[in-house]
């Protein structure tokens, strides 16, 4: 399995297969949290409620508990502020503290660290929690679960004991800086570089669109390491803590959605960064690093999208059950009742794909998880059925739907981010065909 | 330190589910309804565990009368930080039947044979709000009974709590062992952590039945009907003019 995705990896990326160091982040998993299918359960078009606890064969009893905490959290700590959130754009600290208190950040670092080496599938209960109860923001998944795993997976142990710790508590929030004002979806093509002087390395160029980047103490910065080569063999990832000289941060960025989430413009005008605030001991192996996590990151859009389009479809279900017209309620109409046919339809379909591919990622733990291709076809189909999924239920909610007091119509504008961000469905369409055509 | 403290959990149907009536008038639809543990139980659970933390207490032992799936209750519990459970399974027109004179009696037998210290009891279950099973256990114990907490201090031998009577606070002292029935603003229950819960999987539930106990649990009382509560009617307007 290992030369496989290696293989797969490094072909996508036209670089040798041993080059490509597979990541140990899943290693950490329970032992005794191994996939296991539980035949019993029933899918989630059984349910009363599609979001209902109980269901689905990838989970166990122990999960539904953790399931019930979470959404017992979520609903109770998060869920009665989250609009004022939105409004501030931003989240409070204390939000952040409150999670780590609560033991909801960074669930799968290892012990050694201070973590609980939780297993894949209760970080997939978090992520799903999150957004059943309508609370977009904290982006407390990006820190957890994105930027914290390339800390524990190719940092130094110094760079484990000094972060780790921080991050679950909720003393360190974290941020991943890759695109930039003229790369995005071509992330080759960036421009942040540092320079080496004597130990030191010097930081110049700008990063934008970066999520938890006002609120962030420490962002993982892509830059170019070694000009001479190509750039997916001359990068690196640096751990560039908020307060370090020649860094700034640009103002919050006025978004269409997603508003309780700080999205912001970064700034590096020679940032001196010590030698060891290169993320691992190796230089210029950035790009791989990316792209061993990128795929994980995708699974993750996929997952909180179908969790999301759940809950909009929900949300829509309570609301022509109840609003009257032509003297009945709306659900009494067959073109409402059609609508809300098809899109259970799709959300029971786009579920049980969800499902295999987290399946997937935990049977492959050992070398390095779910593939590009698997997790780009999530992402790239779980985004679009969100949006018409959005689509659909604002319409259902007619003009009320489109007053911002509905929470439908905060749902729509935030789904409309998911074909475009974590790699956009274009470049997801590419990466699926480069491995058709093979 | 080395008290032991015995928390009663009921499984009951989950605060927010609209609760319907069955067909047929004789109770309510509890089939694939959601349920978990009452309220005021949790709130018992919590009291005992922050006992536990302060190291007055060396063990709780969390206890449910029911169906098999009472044990999702129990282990919530443990979840939450007791240390073993007990389920008394009782099931199916027994269960139905089941009312707060035959629970006490297994508490009260329960109680003695884990040489318990202290009962901690919701003071009611939100489903059939009966508010009497902790005062029933404290006279079949012949213990003292500190019902509606929502104080409770260790004071050398003894306990002072404070209760929420009409009109205001009554703080008073029991001696141990003692039954207390909690009340809303005892505390707020703790969200039961991942380790926890990986934990609490490891910890003993004792299966027990009624005949165990020795208890007769034969129906003292007959339901005749169920009827949803009444719909609320329209206001009258009053028109008057405006002062």
């Amino acid at each position: 399995m290992l030369s496989n995705v290696g293989g797969r990896i490094g072909r996508w990326l036209n670089i040798p297969v041993s080059a490509v160091k597979v990541s140990s982040r899943l290693q950490s998993t329970l032992t005794d949290n191994a996939p296991i299918i539980n035949l019993n359960r029933p899918i989630i078009g059984q349910m009363e409620n599609l979001m209902d606890i109980g269901s689905r064969s990838i989970f166990s009893e122990e999960h539904d508990m953790f399931r019930e905490t979470a959404r017992k959290f979520f609903r109770e700590k998060l869920q009665p502020h989250h609009f004022k959130w939105e409004q501030d754009g931003i989240v409070p600290r204390e939000i952040w503290k409150l999670l780590g208190e609560h033991g909801f950040l960074g669930i799968t670092s290892p012990e050694k660290y201070g973590g609980i080496g939780a297993d894949f599938l209760s970080t997939v209960v978090l992520w799903e929690e999150q957004w059943y109860a309508h609370c977009t923001s904290p982006d407390c998944s990006l820190s957890s679960d994105l930027v914290l795993p390339y800390i524990w997976s190719y940092g130094t142990e110094e760079q484990k004991v000094n972060y780790i710790p921080k991050f679950l508590s909720g003393d360190i929030i974290g941020s991943i800086a890759m695109s930039e004002p003229a790369a995005g979806s071509d992330l080759q093509g960036i421009r942040t570089n540092v320079v080496k002087d004597g130990d030191d390395w010097v930081m110049n160029g700008s990063k934008v669109f970066i999520t938890n980047g006002i609120a962030a103490d420490l962002v993982i910065v892509v830059a170019l390491m070694d000009k001479s080569v190509k750039p997916a063999k001359g990068m690196g990832l640096f751990l560039v803590e908020a307060d370090t000289p020649g860094f700034t941060k640009g103002k919050n960025l006025s978004k269409i959605g997603l508003n309780g989430q700080d999205t912001a413009e970064l700034f590096f005008d020679n940032v001196r960064l010590p030698k060891s605030a290169l993320l691992g001991e190796e230089e210029n192996k950035g790009w791989q690093m990316l792209m061993e996590q990128l795929p994980v990151e995708r699974l993750k859009v996929a997952v909180m999208g179908q969790a999301y389009s759940m809950w909009m479809f929900e949300e829509t279900r309570k609301y022509v059950r109840e609003r009257k017209a032509f003297g009945k309620t709306l659900a009494n109409l067959q073109t409402i009742q059609h609508k809300l046919a098809e899109m259970k339809t799709e959300l029971c379909i786009g579920q049980a794909y969800v499902d295999q591919c987290i399946l997937m990622h935990l049977k492959m733990a050992a070398s390095g998880g779910i593939d590009h291709h698997q997790a780009s076809m999530a992402k790239l189909w779980i985004t679009e059925l969100q949006n018409r999924v959005a689509t659909q239920c604002l319409q259902l909610h007619g003009g009320w739907g489109y007053m911002k007091e509905y929470p439908i119509s905060r749902a729509f504008c935030d789904s409309r981010v998911t074909t475009i961000y974590a790699g956009s469905n274009e470049i997801m369409r590419e990466i699926i065909a480069k491995d058709i055509v093979a | 330190m080395s008290m032991r403290v015995l928390v009663g959990v009921k499984r009951v149907i989950d605060y927010a589910v609209k609760v319907r009536v069955k067909p047929d008038k004789m109770g309510v639809v509890t089939d694939g309804v959601k349920h978990s543990m009452n309220p005021f139980d949790e709130i018992a659970v919590e009291e005992a565990i922050r006992l536990k933390e302060k190291k007055i207490v060396k063990e709780v032992v969390a206890v449910s009368c029911g169906p098999t799936q009472s044990q999702e209750t129990i282990r919530t519990a443990l979840a939450m930080g007791c240390d073993r459970g007990i389920h008394v399974e009782i099931t199916g027109k027994e269960y139905e039947n089941l009312q707060p004179f035959h629970v006490s009696k297994i508490l009260a037998k329960i109680a003695k044979e884990e040489d318990v210290d202290m009962v901690i009891l919701g003071k009611q279950a939100i489903d059939g709000d009966n508010n009497q099973t902790g005062q029933m256990t404290a006279a079949v114990l012949d213990w003292p009974q500190a019902t509606f907490a929502s104080e409770v201090k260790k004071n050398n031998g003894d306990l002072t709590v404070t209760r929420e009577v009409d009109g205001g606070l009554e703080t008073i002292n029991v001696k141990l062992p003692a039954v207390i029935t909690t009340d809303l603003r005892l505390n707020e229950p703790r969200y039961a952590t991942l380790p926890n819960i990986m934990k609490a999987k490891k910890k003993p539930i004792a299966k027990k039945t009624v005949a165990d106990y020795d208890v007769d649990i034969s129906p003292r009382q007959e339901v005749l009907s169920v009827e949803d509560p009444p719909v609320r009617e329209a206001g009258s307007k009053i028109i008057g003019n405006t002062v």
